[in-house]
């Protein structure tokens, strides 16, 4: 039984653009999607070798809600995360060696190996951060958008969670204080139809998401997450928003999760999902559908497909032989930083 | 103790400052540091239930707001998981909150923000972020304040790596270990306490910092260590004093901050004294006095010279009504029968 078809779903109407996309700005879009997916699928073929000792959260089928967002920002702009950080990440230019070794439980990883793929971050580029604990991120951004606006700093803050993230009391805490102050922040709410394996319809009585954070005073959204496009206009309309001092923004991306909660592979054989929906929600793959588009408006082809592939394969190789060719850290790491001078 | 809240009051109307230097009361002392703070730094802000309200958190900050401006000094919504988080959020993007609820009660509701975000940014992000955050409250007692409005939950918090703990005892500590709260890159809780929040004290005026860590001697003697903080500290010092003419003495160590620990100060007591009684304001069980406590046996089991001894809370909720709070609470003399046993060998 396919509990959420495609089909059923009612968007918001995605804002217009506001000029003619550049074909290098669509190829970048496609690129960075492509690009996820690809080392998404690697640590996912690598995984079982048990060197990457740390719970993965793969992002395949979502990419476009990371890549739309992450083309409106800034990179004085900052982002975080829930656990499912790695397209967030990646999107918003994170280091992918940094990101590999931080797999690998490595000195050298992005958060020095106590973070794991729960916890990256990359500042140089306004990966602020991420929370292990759904919902965990969410007061924490909004508290970044308040000294923002405090400090009068030109800076939107984003966050990246998930729709049992809604569930949680301290979403609508941060909303209320965030339309309250005006604050310049964009909730980014991926909803992917399943907590784990919960299904949506067990967890929440069926009134719209976005419709509860609109309730709450903000402007808010259903996008399609299949749509990178979409994406890209709603976040760019929310920034415009932030930037002007109008407020804080609420997006719903729906978007679905190809691979199971946690760990390589799909898990709907288990029974809490029909792997006929999987298959369903494939056919709105957001990297086939740019490239078709792409491809009809004779801005790429299959050869530049491939070369683009081969690019980043060689990227990725060379990212994990860092990784894996990198120090442990030792015992004497393990007590630096508790406290901050 | 009848309206425990008026008596206190009323004693402290009538209280002396003998020491030299301008007296202060405990509230004024610590309205003074925000003050200092909020003129100092641009970044540090104030927030919290009831702020900008005319009692201003017991007079802690009445009329900030109106100094420093509401975008600086503000009342919150009754969110405190949120606001919490909203607080190391903030403090990761280069400000300095400082928030204020009326009795560390209301920190249970933020536990995950606390615990779990707050302590833990520095730690997990290898150093790259700091979180300077100072959450204060204050531990409640009479006044029918009962079981959900006087816990002293300290002890729930001594086991979690990253955070910081102050529970002053007196309004000189109350406004030097707040500037140092505010200065400090961590997240610090300042628990106080309403009934030394009703004393008065020699307080020097401008910025000065009572340092993070490091206990203090108030009575210097010989037949026990007495070691503890805040207002059952204050308990201990009325008793050993009394206990003078009866010839008995003691070392009275204020901690000041219970974590991190001045393990030092400590054990350099016992060895001449050979005798240990913690004193806390929370439960005995798993809190400040389990955890001294073990430590004094665990690295002076060689210098003692008779059992540790323990007062803090039973293990049982706290009543509302004062007919039963009395047996409840430790007084001085609770605490002097104690110190008499202790060093009669009984």
């Amino acid at each position: 039984m396919i509990r959420y078809p495609y089909k059923d779903i009612e968007f918001s109407p995605a804002p217009r653009p506001k000029k003619k996309y550049d074909p290098d700005f669509l190829i970048g879009l496609y690129r960075s999607m492509l690009r996820i997916r690809m080392i998404q699928e690697a640590i996912e073929s690598r995984y079982h070798e048990d060197q990457m000792k740390s719970p993965i959260h793969l992002v395949i089928g979502q990419e476009a809600t990371s890549v739309g967002v992450c083309a409106a920002l800034r990179n004085t702009d900052q982002v975080y995360s829930s656990h499912r950080t790695q397209g967030n990440y990646l999107a918003k230019g994170g280091s992918l060696k940094a990101m590999l070794s931080e797999l690998y439980c490595r000195l050298n990883g992005c958060a020095g190996s106590r973070g794991g793929s729960m916890h990256l971050l990359d500042k140089s580029v306004g990966y602020a951060g991420s929370s292990a604990i759904v919902a965990g991120s969410v007061p924490v951004t909004t508290g970044a958008a308040f000294s923002a606006q405090l400090l009068k700093k030109d800076q939107v803050n984003v966050v990246f969670f998930g729709d049992a993230a809604t569930e949680e009391g301290a979403v609508w805490e941060s909303l209320n204080f965030a339309a309250l102050k005006s604050l310049p922040v964009i909730y980014i709410c991926e909803n992917n139809f399943y907590s784990v394996c919960s299904s949506l319809e067990v967890r929440q009585p069926g009134v719209d998401i976005y419709k509860k954070a609109e309730a709450f005073g903000l402007n808010s959204c259903r996008i399609d997450g299949s749509q990178v496009l979409h994406v890209y206009e709603a976040a760019r309309e929310a920034v415009e928003r932030a930037q002007s001092g109008g407020g804080p923004t609420f997006i719903e991306s729906v978007a679905y999760r190809w691979r199971g909660h946690g760990g390589a592979g799909d898990d709907s054989a288990s029974g809490y999902r029909d792997p006929e929906e999987v298959k369903a929600w494939q056919e709105f793959c957001p990297i086939e559908g740019l490239y078709k588009e792409l491809v009809k408006q004779k801005q790429l082809d299959e050869v530049r497909k491939n070369s683009m592939k081969e690019e980043i394969q060689e990227e990725i190789q060379e990212a994990f032989e860092h990784a894996i060719n990198s120090p442990n850290p030792e015992e004497k790491d393990l007590s630096t930083h508790v406290y901050s001078d | 103790m009848p309206w425990a809240e008026a008596l206190l009051t009323s004693k402290a109307a009538g209280q002396e400052v003998t020491e030299e230097g301008r007296a202060l009361s405990y509230v004024d002392a610590l309205r003074e540091a925000l003050t200092l703070a909020l003129e100092l730094d641009p970044k540090v802000f104030v927030l919290g239930q009831g702020v900008n309200d005319s009692p201003g958190m017991f007079g802690v900050t009445t009329d900030l707001h109106k100094k420093f401006g509401t975008d600086r000094v503000f009342d919150t919504p009754l969110s405190e998981e949120g606001l919490t988080g909203i607080c190391a959020g903030a403090a990761l993007n280069g400000t300095r909150p400082v928030y204020l609820h009326n009795r560390p009660d209301f920190l249970l509701l933020t536990f995950n923000q606390l615990v779990s975000h707050a302590a833990k940014f520095h730690y997990i992000d290898n150093g790259q972020s700091n979180v300077p955050m100072v959450v204060w409250s204050a531990i409640g007692r009479g006044w029918g304040s009962g079981s959900q409005h006087s816990q002293a939950i300290q002890g729930f918090l001594l086991g979690v790596p990253g955070l910081k703990i102050i529970m002053p005892s007196t309004p000189y500590d109350a406004k030097g270990l707040m500037l140092s709260a505010i200065a400090d890159n961590n997240p610090v809780l300042i628990f106080e306490h309403r009934w030394a929040m009703k004393t008065k004290g020699v307080v020097p005026e401008g910025i000065y910092h009572v340092p993070l860590g490091k206990g203090i001697y108030r009575r210097r003697g010989e037949d026990l260590t007495i070691v503890g903080t805040s207002h059952t500290l204050s308990l201990a010092i009325e008793a050993i004093d009394e206990l003078s003419k009866e010839g008995i003495s003691a070392d009275v160590i204020d901690l000041r901050t219970l974590k991190p620990l001045d393990e030092e100060i400590i054990f350099e007591s016992l060895k001449k004294t050979g005798k240990v009684l913690v004193v806390d304001t929370g439960p005995e069980m798993a809190g400040v006095c389990a955890e001294i406590g073990c430590l004094v046996a665990e690295k002076g089991f060689h210098d003692l010279r008779g059992p540790v001894r323990r007062i803090g809370l039973p293990d049982s909720p706290v009543p509302a009504g004062y007919t039963l709070e009395q047996f409840y609470f430790p007084d001085k003399n609770r605490i002097a029968k104690v110190i008499r046993e202790m060093v009669s060998g009984t």
